[in-house]
C-alpha cells in the first residue's frame, strides 16, 4: 500500500527490498578514489564493440547481468526492466535489453534516471504490479561528448565548472519478498525548478535548486532533520552544484554537511581532471549501486537518501537559448537489523 | 513549497560559487603554444624555400606541411591533449583547421562514410567557411568598388 505522507513523499508500507545490485565501470572511473567498489572495472572502454553507443549498452547489459547473479536470478525472474541513458531515444538501454524478453519501460530523467527507475519500480513492486524488477542506468563519456558536444579528438577546453561524463552503468533488482536486508521506505518525486541556468557547462548550478526543493520537502514531509540520516547523497551535482545546495540549506538555519555527499563528487579525484566532477545517468547509477549500497549492506550506513538530480536539456533546447531546468527524485533505502 | 530565490538572486549566487576559467594563465598559454606553432611554421617555411622555392610557393607547401602536421597529431589523439592546456593557441593557426575537419571525420565514420563522415565533416568547420568565404566576397567587393581596381 502506498501511502502519501505530507505534501508529496510517497510512503510504502510493504517496503519493497533490494535483492542485488552491481554497478560496471570504464577505465578511468576504476582508476577513481572508489574504483576497489565497483563490480567490474573494464580494461578497454570500447567494450570490444566497433560503436560507442553499443559499447554503452554492453556496459549495462553488464550491470544487470551481474545484478541478476549476484541474486542468483534469470532474466525471466523479472517481471519489468526499467533502464534508461543519456543517449537519443534512451538506445543505450533498448540495445542492452533487446534481447531479454522482459517487458521494458524506458526512461529518461538525465542523471536523475537511476533515482527514477527505482521510484517507479518501488511504486510498481509495491503496488502489485510486478514481483521482481530490475532498474538501471547507464552513461558514456564517449557516446556523451560525441552527442552533446564535440568529437573525441576536437581540440577543446572545458571551464572549470564542467562536469566530467562518467562511463558507468548500475542495476538494482526490486522484489516484493525476498531475504534482503535493504528495503525502499519512501521516494519523493521532483518537480521542474528552473532559476534561468543558461550554461550547459555549469549543470550543477541548473541542478541544485530542484535538489533543494526535493530533499527540503522530504525532510519537511518525514519531519525530519538530516542527521536523521547516516548518508543524504545528491547524483551528480558535482562540487559546483553541491557547494551551492549546501549553501541554499544554510540560509534556512540548516547544516547538511555532516551527511552530505555528491556522486559527482566521490567517483573522481582531483588529480583526474574531472573538473566540477562526474555526471551522466550511469555516475550516481553506479555508485549507489557500487559502494553505497555496499556500505549500507556491511552496515556501515543503515538509512540512506539518494536524490538523483538531473538536467533538463538538450544541445538543440541550449542552441535555442531556451534555460536549463533542474529536476531531483529522491529514494529513501533502510537497512533492517536481520 | 516556493523557493525562496528569485532568478536574479540565483544569478548572484551561483556566479558566486562558479569558478571561472584562469583568463590570464589562459591567455599566456594560448600565446606560448600558438606562438611555438607559428615558430615549427616558420621553420618549415624556411626549409621550402632552402630547397629552392619562392615565397608563394614556399607559403603555400608550409600551409600543406601544418594541415597534415595537424591531420597526423588528430589521428594520433595528441592534438586533443595539447589542446587542453593551449586553448585558443591550438584553435587559431592554420593546425586547429585540419583538427577540426579531421575530428568529426574520424568520430562519425562510425555512421557511414555518407551519412556519418561525408555529412558531418564539416559539422565544426563549416561555419569557419560559410564566414571566411563570404568575408572574403564582401571584402573582394568593396576593394573592386571602392579600392581602386588596380587588382581587377
Amino acid at each position: 500500500m502506498i501511502e502519501r505522507t505530507g505534501q508529496r513523499t510517497l510512503k510504502f508500507g510493504k517496503k519493497p527490498v533490494l535483492l542485488s545490485h552491481a554497478a560496471a565501470v570504464g577505465k578511468k572511473e576504476g582508476d577513481g578514489p572508489l574504483g576497489a567498489q565497483f563490480d567490474y572495472v573494464t580494461e578497454d572502454d570500447r567494450m570490444g564493440e566497433k560503436s560507442w553507443e553499443l559499447a554503452e549498452s554492453r556496459l549495462q547489459k553488464t550491470a544487470i547481468e551481474m545484478a541478476l547473479k549476484k541474486g542468483a536470478l534469470q532474466k525471466n525472474d523479472l517481471d519489468f526492466i526499467l533502464a534508461g541513458d543519456l543517449l537519443n531515444q534512451c538506445i543505450g538501454s533498448f540495445l542492452a535489453s533487446v534481447d531479454s524478453n522482459v517487458p521494458y519501460l524506458g526512461q529518461y530523467g538525465a542523471c536523475s534516471t537511476m533515482a527514477q527507475g527505482l521510484a517507479l519500480g518501488a511504486c510498481l513492486v509495491e503496488g502489485g504490479a510486478a514481483r521482481r524488477l530490475v532498474a538501471s542506468a547507464s552513461s558514456h563519456f564517449c557516446s556523451a561528448e560525441r552527442q552533446y558536444r564535440f568529437p573525441l579528438a576536437y581540440g577543446g577546453q572545458r571551464t572549470p565548472t564542467a562536469q566530467w561524463t562518467a562511463t558507468a552503468a548500475g542495476a538494482a533488482v526490486l522484489g516484493c519478498k525476498g531475504s534482503g536486508s535493504l528495503r525502499v521506505t519512501h521516494a519523493l518525486f521532483g518537480k521542474m525548478v528552473e532559476l534561468g541556468v543558461k550554461d550547459a557547462n555549469n549543470m550543477g548550478a541548473a541542478m541544485a535548486p530542484a535538489a533543494y526543493d526535493t530533499l527540503k520537502t522530504l525532510l519537511d514531509d518525514l519531519d525530519a532533520a538530516p542527521r536523521d540520516f547516516d548518508c543524504i547523497v545528491t547524483g551528480d551535482l558535482g562540487h559546483v552544484g553541491a557547494d551551492i545546495l549546501l549553501t541554499l540549506f544554510r540560509q534556512d538555519g540548516i547544516d547538511l554537511s555532516p551527511v552530505y555527499s555528491d556522486c559527482g563528487s566521490l567517483l573522481f579525484g582531483d588529480e583526474q581532471d574531472a573538473h566540477a566532477g562526474g555526471s551522466g545517468c550511469g555516475c550516481s547509477a553506479a555508485v549507489l549501486c557500487g559502494p553505497l549500497l555496499r556500505d549500507m549492506q556491511s552496515g556501515k550506513i543503515k538509512r540512506l537518501v539518494f536524490a538523483g538530480t538531473g538536467a533538463m536539456m538538450s544541445p538543440t533546447s541550449v542552441q535555442q537559448g531556451q534555460p536549463i531546468a533542474g529536476i531531483c527524485h529522491a529514494v529513501v533505502i533502510e537497512r533492517s537489523e536481520a | 513549497m516556493r523557493m525562496k530565490l528569485d532568478k536574479q538572486q540565483y544569478q548572484q549566487l551561483l556566479e558566486q560559487k562558479s569558478p571561472n576559467s584562469p583568463l590570464w594563465k589562459d591567455c599566456l598559454k594560448a600565446f606560448l603554444f600558438g606562438g611555438a606553432i607559428c615558430t615549427v611554421g616558420e621553420g618549415v617555411s624556411n626549409f621550402w624555400q632552402s630547397r629552392g622555392m619562392d615565397t608563394a610557393d614556399a607559403a603555400a607547401a608550409t600551409a600543406i606541411t601544418m594541415v597534415f602536421l595537424g591531420a597526423l597529431l588528430t589521428c594520433l589523439h595528441l592534438y586533443d591533449k595539447l589542446a587542453k592546456h593551449a586553448g585558443a593557441g591550438t584553435i587559431v593557426p592554420i593546425t586547429g583547421f585540419a583538427n577540426a575537419i579531421v575530428s568529426p571525420a574520424m568520430e562519425f565514420k562510425s555512421e557511414g562514410l555518407v551519412l556519418g563522415l561525408g555529412a558531418k565533416l564539416f559539422a565544426i568547420a563549416g561555419p569557419v567557411l560559410v564566414y571566411g568565404i563570404s568575408a572574403s566576397v564582401i571584402y573582394g567587393l568593396v576593394l573592386l568598388f571602392m579600392g581602386g581596381g588596380g587588382a581587377a
